[in-house]
């Protein structure tokens, strides 16, 4: 049985050592999870496919469900605890020192070059992300009409998204009762 | 506005950010700013591209640095602002982010075996999964251009103007498309390719 302090170790250490977070969490949450039985090579798939399809932060997610696989309330929480912890000490601590050398000349030259580069790194993952799921022409249409509205339009992302769940899910459940009726009538 | 006020509405606009955040910490980055840097004007634009080099430079979640890091400079990064103040941003800021996922996915792992290959589940992220590339795409288009109508929108003259701290000449469009191709064609590190760009910033400007 794996101790509280053990589920908050080991996603502080999962943590600490994936830069970037996301989808390179994944490896080390594999091996670290495998490596003590808490979780079967099964498992790991449906527990990665509800950490993306819930809100928040993936790897955080993980960990969270994860933790309570093992440990219940309590155990998801060490886990929680774990994987944001690291990262939040060591964030404050470049915003607290990063404040006092803004106007520094040698750090603006550094992120004037930093900076075509960090939108580049944005964009790349969203040309991947549109070449794995956009299979249709109206998910070109989803994507699209998002883009535009929230670049030119100034539309809030959290308003768009609620809209796509809503109108998703009536015609989701519409295609379904569809079905079911076409299956009755067989 | 009072200090108390402030925390309060960053914890609401986190909490909502954690909320809404389909798709990964990329996403969330587009949220965050929309809200931080378009709706609230907490953090300017080149402030807010710096932010997020470092939180990508930084172990753990992005998204989460991201907060963390937004937290302490709305708290700190003004004229009334100390470190003390900041510190309790940055908390904020974090556990606000955090809490609806902890809390969604609590219920999730409860719920597991039942929503499990739920047809309606997958039907309605067909749907999402769309709408978050484009969110993301809008994150790096709002890094580029400011867009302001003169009145109405689409039925008036449209001002668009390129960023200028964050595109001071062609040199940075070289290194924007020069780490897109970096990114994109041999898979480099995030990481190597900021560190690469900080260097050659240092050596061109």
């Amino acid at each position: 049985m794996a101790s509280l302090w053990n589920i908050f170790a080991v996603f502080a250490k999962i943590g600490a050592f994936t830069i970037g977070g996301g989808y390179a969490m994944i490896p080390l949450i594999q091996k670290e999870l495998e490596r003590r039985k808490w979780i079967d090579g099964k498992e790991l798939p449906d527990i990665i496919a509800i950490a993306q399809s819930a809100p928040g932060v993936m790897g955080v997610n993980v960990a969270i469900f994860t933790g309570y696989r093992l440990r219940g309330f309590k155990g998801s929480l060490a886990a929680a605890l774990g994987s944001i912890l690291p990262s939040f000490f060591i964030m404050l601590a470049i915003a607290m020192l990063f404040t006092g050398y803004q106007e520094n000349p040698i750090v603006i030259r550094i992120f004037s070059g930093i900076r075509p580069a960090v939108i580049a790194l944005i964009a790349v993952p969203m040309v991947q992300m549109a070449r794995k799921n956009n299979k249709s022409w109206w998910n070109w249409g989803i994507s699209i009409a998002t883009l535009f509205l929230v670049t030119f339009l100034n539309y809030s992302p959290i308003y768009i998204l609620a809209v796509v769940l809503v109108i998703g899910t009536c015609i989701t459940l519409f295609d379904e009762s569809r079905r079911n009726k076409k299956k009755e009538g067989q | 506005m009072d200090i108390g006020m402030i925390l309060l509405e960053l914890f609401y606009t986190f909490f909502v950010i954690g909320m809404f955040t389909f798709g990964g910490g990329y996403a969330m980055l587009s949220l965050i700013q929309t809200q931080v840097v378009t709706h609230h004007q907490w953090i300017a634009e080149s402030t807010f591209t710096d932010i997020l080099a470092i939180s990508q430079m930084t172990p753990g979640p992005i998204g989460v640095n991201c907060a963390t890091y937004v937290g302490y400079e709305v708290m700190a990064g003004n004229a009334e602002g100390s470190p003390l103040l900041g510190i309790l941003g940055s908390f904020t800021a974090t556990f606000a982010i955090v809490l609806p996922s902890f809390l969604i996915v609590l219920a999730l792992a409860f719920l597991y075996q039942k929503i499990r290959k739920n047809r309606v589940f997958e039907g309605v992220m067909g749907f999402l999964r769309p709408a978050v590339v484009g969110l993301i795409g809008a994150a790096a288009l709002i890094l580029m251009f400011h867009v302001q109508w003169d009145g109405t929108p689409l039925f008036s003259r449209c001002d668009f103007q390129l960023i200028k701290e964050n595109f001071i000449d062609w040199k940075s469009w070289l290194l924007l498309f020069g780490s897109a191709f970096a990114s994109f064609k041999f898979h480099l590190n995030p990481i190597l390719i900021i560190i690469g760009a900080g260097v050659l910033g240092l050596l061109l400007y």
